[in-house]
């Protein structure tokens, strides 16, 4: 599993790290998405995927 | 289940339709949206689109192939009109009837107007792509703007007109913008940096009518007698659920749908997004969120819901989370904003415009909000408790 994400999308809604505090990290200023794990282990990917959906910009693509 | 309908092709409608492919549901899919483009997203409609810093095209939601992906028959430009929850049919403006034997309400809602001046060209709202397009070919033009209302649309407009270079007025009724949403004293910070932008506050102030000239808008009349000229007024006075096409159905109407803890309206019936009015699970209160990731979280459980059928359907209780741009600042809250709430600073200054602020109510920690501090703010989420009822 490979995570890619959009940082020009991105709003900062934090909801992604809410979902997956492993994968996912915030800059404080603007709250842009930080990617921690760019090919994030299988047992994540249940988390990986609600982070994606949760997206409210859809700025994290998950590509298996 | 054969044949789940969507009405409302939007954020909750969309992420309802994810939410059953990806639950296994290999049914039929319909959904139903009165406007003419594929689904769009909101929020940058105030900030980015109407600044011209985002084209249009970017604000799309899906892209063609993963629409087609979901498999569905997407009714665009098409309005539905009527339901018979017995019959179990949804009815199109154009005479068209849908069976279902799932439905997922999702119309949103629609700006609510002034009762005069609605003739006058020059007069907008903004909910649609098409109206953020209208808007903004005005503001081109160079016009003295007054935006009527202070809430989060109309701080928002405010911000991006007048960092367009344009004369802004910003009237509301409250004693400081967002008061009824982020209590008076954020509210008051929030006035400071509209007015250290160059914005003309006028709050505490109504507006009791809107003056033509020529067929067009020329000025903005206040209940103190004060007039303000004006060649674009947009008019952010809140929205109305549009459950308009649900008036004869017989289903439960109130500031919204009336879901139960579940989204569920009647039987095989849902609703998600602005448009859903359910019971809050931690509070016991009747809710309506307007905000983006609560029309994302509430079609996720409403979708689920559906599917597990009503015994192994969960309540839907969120922490709402909500966001604004304004200028450079990021304003983001968890939880509840209560107006009455003490405020404590927890993080950062506020006078530095950089900030952690709890909101204290009941004795608990109800809600948090971080000024350009998203980061930080998140560390915060956990404390959260929801307020008790009154
Ligand atoms: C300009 C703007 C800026 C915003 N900024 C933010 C922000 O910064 N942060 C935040 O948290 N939230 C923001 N919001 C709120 C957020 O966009 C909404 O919460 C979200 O769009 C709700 O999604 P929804 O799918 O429930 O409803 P909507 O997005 O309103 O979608 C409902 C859809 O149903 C369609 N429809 C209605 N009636 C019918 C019918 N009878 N038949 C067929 N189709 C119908 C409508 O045309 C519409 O496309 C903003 C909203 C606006 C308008
Ligand atoms: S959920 Fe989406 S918008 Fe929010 S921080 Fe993560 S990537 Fe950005």
């Amino acid at each position: 599993m490979k995570v890619i994400i959009d940082e020009n999308k991105c709003v900062g809604a934090g909801q992604c790290v809410l979902a997956a505090a492993d994968v996912f990290d915030q800059r404080d200023e603007d709250g842009i998405v930080v990617l921690l794990n760019p090919l994030p282990p299988d047992d994540l990917g249940a988390q990986v995927e609600d982070a994606a959906l949760r997206c409210p910009a859809l700025a994290i693509e998950v590509v298996k | 289940m054969d044949h789940i309908v969507l009405v409302g092709a939007s954020a909750a409608g969309l992420t309802a339709a994810d939410a059953l492919r990806l639950e296994g549901f290999t049914g039929t899919l319909t959904m139903v949206g009165e406007e003419l483009c594929p689904p769009y997203d909101r929020p940058p409609l105030s900030k980015h689109v109407l600044a011209g810093t985002l084209e249009p095209h970017k604000t799309t939601l899906r892209q063609d192939a993963d629409l087609q992906r979901l498999r569905m028959d997407l009714k665009l430009g098409r309005r539905a009109t009527h339901l018979d929850p017995a019959a179990r049919t949804v009815t199109l403006a154009d005479g068209d009837r849908l069976d279902f034997d799932g439905l997922i309400i999702a119309t949103g809602l629609r700006p609510r107007r002034l009762p005069f001046g609605r003739d006058l060209a020059g007069v907008h709202v903004l909910r649609t792509l098409d109206e953020a397009l209208t808007l903004r070919a005005q503001l081109l033009a160079g016009p003295r703007v007054v935006v009527i209302g202070a809430g989060f649309l109309g701080t928002e407009i405010a911000a991006t007109t007048r960092s367009l270079g344009l004369d802004v007025t910003l009237v509301g009724i409250e004693p400081t913008p967002l008061a009824g949403q982020l209590g008076t004293q954020v509210g008051g910070l929030v006035a400071d940096m509209h007015q250290e932008n160059g914005v003309r506050l006028c709050m505490g102030r109504s507006v009791t009518d809107l003056l033509g000239a020529g067929g067009r808008v020329s000025a903005v009349v206040l209940d103190d007698d004060t007039l303000l000229p004006a060649d674009v007024v947009v008019v952010a006075i809140g929205s109305v659920p549009a459950v308009d096409w649900l008036a004869d159905s017989g289903l439960p109407l109130g500031d919204g749908v009336l879901c139960d803890s579940t989204c569920q309206v009647a039987p095989g019936i849902y609703a998600a997004g602005d448009v859903a009015n359910w019971p809050h699970p931690l509070t016991g209160e009747r809710t309506r969120l307007e905000q983006r990731t609560n029309a994302t979280q509430q079609a996720l459980t409403a979708a689920r819901n559906l599917l597990a059928g009503p015994g192994g359907a969960k309540p839907y209780a969120p922490i709402p989370f909500g966001w604004t741009d304004q200028y450079d600042a990021k304003i983001q809250f968890h939880g509840w904003c209560p107006a009455d709430a003490r405020i404590e600073y927890v993080d950062g200054d506020p006078q530095a415009r950089k900030f952690v602020a709890l909101y204290h109510a009941g004795g608990r920690v109800v809600g948090a909000l971080g000024w350009n501090s998203a980061r930080t703010l998140r560390a915060y989420h956990g404390r959260l408790a929801a307020p008790i009822a009154a």
